[in-house]
């Protein structure tokens, strides 16, 4: 089927669900309205109530009840409605999704997944374009998934579903509806952890993932007229990132450019940075360059422009790195 | 509710006959020799801390009635989710003290909880625990189980967004719960006028909708038949409880405080008085199920077992740098790999 990343992630849980009678979704206005972007559409007419369930507003005990419920043989799937509120859940994700395994020495595990959509560049208002990723990259336990493709998006939700640690999955607003690509009817599996060459190329590596996926075709696709043929990586996985793949891809082309739409400082940028100079010094022909949102706040829709990287903005870096 | 709370045993260890649980003498037995010992391993804990054989840790003292009494109304299908000052559970419920002991001393195999047993590791964040009790109430349910989840916590708890948000669950979803605030009237060194104005933390309950009710937590047998009663409701589909008990935290918060600087020597004296362990000491003498032998047999056997767990405890070798890694996640990460394999080659250098 031509499905968008929305009908690939709904057919993702409808056919888990089907499957399994462990897994679950709870959320705000998940059930009777479908989720607020339609994610969880007509789930509850094939489920019922006590598989989707519409909670009470309040992020902590939904992700705090979806613990006790992992913890108990359950899978649940945690919809939180948007990034900007996860920070509401916040300890419960760190001190507890996270730490459970290790507290019991694994005897209580938190397969869950939470679920929300992240990311700026739909004119959104404050708290909806949130791209905080690198605060749950940073938390021993958790594993960090951001799809790109419709195609993407479904292989990466079943192996979340599946895999027996808590998994944060971001999706990208910007890329819910942006277009369709052939999904297969019957459940696969992208493994975590892996990341996808998106593009093969050469003398530059760029890194990106989720709606900045996109942004770095259009901008690798540009600098060809200049003979210049980047490699775009989609590291798929945030958390735990597939360095290897990141590595062998430097050491092939000597450049790296990251690009994510969260702010600069402390982004995952930084850590993929600081990796690739601790294993690659010596391949790098310039100096790792990144291009990403700014350290403040997202701006709203009339501003986001200065903020989110922009196909020019992401060719602009390209031209540095090639010319220095 | 507003009459003060549920009382079985008065101060003085009088009963009232017609509120009595109907335990055999053994089971009444039972549930003073679990009390004793629970004070006994409680202050070889303190000892061990102060000897430095044990880090900081919450004492118990005092809340021996509201942790057995309540915990022993559990059966094995039940679940539990303890707090952090919740050594009276664990020791009706038939956690190794050894764990216990491991625990404190800072080895994170103390919470490697028996097969088995249906408890859950310590919490420390305070009210973080109560959602996790709330969803497992869910899974029961889901899993049309005869079974219930019960959660302790302490009065401070009561203001955490956590407390609020997870018995809003429990009313909303009816949830197979027991809920067991003990307030022990401080969180550290706030009083519990500080948490709430309130008269009662049980009558939180009417704002989601189900039971509250204040239990005297210094009598065993209050906090048993509340616990009994709520259970059994909670199995049976009736939803979930609120329990208030009532209490007083004799000792310190933890060995790194000092009570003695925000509360009076007068109210510990006076607390001092109603102690839970005494009160049914008295009760039991008055039943003739109670004389010096027993006692002598009690004390006894409990050093026995806190010899046996301490010296089990302390002949844990200190984990290993894998024991560290290996459950962070179910397969260890190749960045986490090759972390493992950094450290170990450290130590070959510069072993510790």
């Amino acid at each position: 089927m031509m499905f968008n990343m929305v009908q690939a992630l709904n057919q993702a849980m409808a056919q888990e669900m089907e499957k399994d009678p462990r897994v679950l979704v709870l959320g705000e206005d998940i059930g009777v309205d479908g989720g607020v972007f339609r994610l969880t559409d007509s789930l509850l007419e094939k489920f019922g109530p006590e598989r989707v369930i519409d909670t009470p507003l309040a992020e902590s005990a939904i992700v705090g009840t979806s613990i006790g419920m992992a913890a108990a043989g359950l899978r649940p799937i945690a919809e939180i409605q948007f990034m900007g509120f996860i920070y509401l859940a916040m300890n419960q994700i760190i001190s507890h999704a996270a730490r459970l395994r290790n507290r019991s020495r694994g005897r209580f595990t938190v397969p869950m997944v939470i679920r929300m959509p992240y990311g700026a560049g739909v004119r959104s208002l404050e708290h909806h374009s949130e791209s905080t990723e690198a605060l749950f990259c940073q938390i021993p336990g958790l594993k960090v998934v951001v799809p790109s493709t419709p195609y993407d998006a479904k292989g990466l939700l079943v192996a979340s579903i599946r895999d027996d640690d808590p998994v944060i999955f971001l999706e990208p607003t910007r890329l819910y509806r942006a277009g369709r690509q052939e999904v297969p009817e019957e459940l696969y599996e992208i493994p975590l952890g892996q990341a996808r060459i998106v593009r093969e190329g050469e003398g530059l590596t760029i890194i990106a993932w989720g709606a900045m996926i996109p942004v770095v075709e259009q901008a690798a696709e540009s600098v060809g007229k200049d003979g210049v043929f980047p490699e775009v990586v989609d590291l798929r996985t945030l958390a735990p990132l597939d360095r290897k793949t990141v590595i062998e891809s430097v050491k092939r082309t000597g450049r790296l450019l990251v690009v994510h739409e969260a702010p600069k400082t402390c982004g995952l940028g930084a850590e993929i940075a600081a990796f690739v100079s601790e294993k690659a010094m010596l391949n790098l022909e310039a100096p790792v360059l990144r291009i990403t949102g700014q350290d403040i706040t997202v701006p709203l829709a009339k501003g986001e422009d200065y903020y989110y990287p922009s196909p020019e903005r992401v060719a602009w870096g390209i031209k540095k790195i090639m010319e220095f | 509710m507003m009459n003060g709370p549920f009382q079985v045993l008065a101060e003085d260890g009088r009963v009232r006959p017609e509120l009595e649980p109907g335990l055999s003498s053994d089971g009444l037995r039972k549930l003073y020799s679990l009390m004793a010992t629970t004070r006994a391993a409680d202050l070889k804990a303190l000892k061990l801390q102060r000897q430095g054989r044990m880090g900081t840790f919450a004492p118990s003292l005092g809340h021996e009635a509201c942790q057995v009494g309540s915990a022993f109304a559990l059966e094995p299908k039940d679940w539990v989710f303890p707090y952090f000052r919740d050594l009276g559970a664990f020791m009706t419920l038939g956690l190794p003290l050894k764990n216990y002991y491991l625990y404190w001393m800072g080895n994170e195999e103390g919470m490697r909880i028996p097969a088995g047993l249906n408890i859950f590791t310590i919490s420390v964040p305070v009210a973080s625990q109560i959602p996790h009790a709330v969803g497992c109430g869910m899974a029961l349910k889901y899993a049309k189980e005869q079974a219930a989840a019960l959660v302790y916590f302490g009065d401070g708890a009561t203001s955490e967004g956590d407390f609020s948000e997870a018995l809003n669950f429990a009313g909303v979803f009816k949830t197979p719960n027991v809920l067991i605030c003990i307030n022990n009237q401080y969180a550290i060194s706030t009083p519990v006028a500080r948490q709430t104005a309130a008269p009662t933390i049980a009558q939180k309950a009417s704002a989601y909708g189900f039971e509250g009710v204040r239990a005297d937590g210094n009598d065993v047998l209050a906090m048993f038949a509340l616990a009994r009663k709520a259970l059994e409701k909670a199995r049976s589909g009736g939803g979930p409880t609120l329990i208030e008990a009532f209490t007083y935290r004799m000792g310190n918060h933890t060995t790194s405080d000092d009570a003695s600087r925000y509360r009076q020597e007068a109210e510990l004296k006076e607390w001092s008085r109603r102690d839970p362990i005494e009160r049914f000491r008295l009760y039991l003498k008055g039943k003739g199920l109670w004389d010096e032998d027993f006692e002598s047999r009690v004390q006894k056997e409990a050093d026995d077992l806190i010899g046996k767990a301490v010296a089990e405890a302390e002949s844990v070798p200190p984990p290993r740098p894998e024991d560290l890694f290996i459950h962070t996640y179910k397969n260890m990460p190749p960045e986490l790999s090759d972390q493992l394999a950094e450290l170990r080659d450290f130590l070959k250098r510069e072993p510790r």
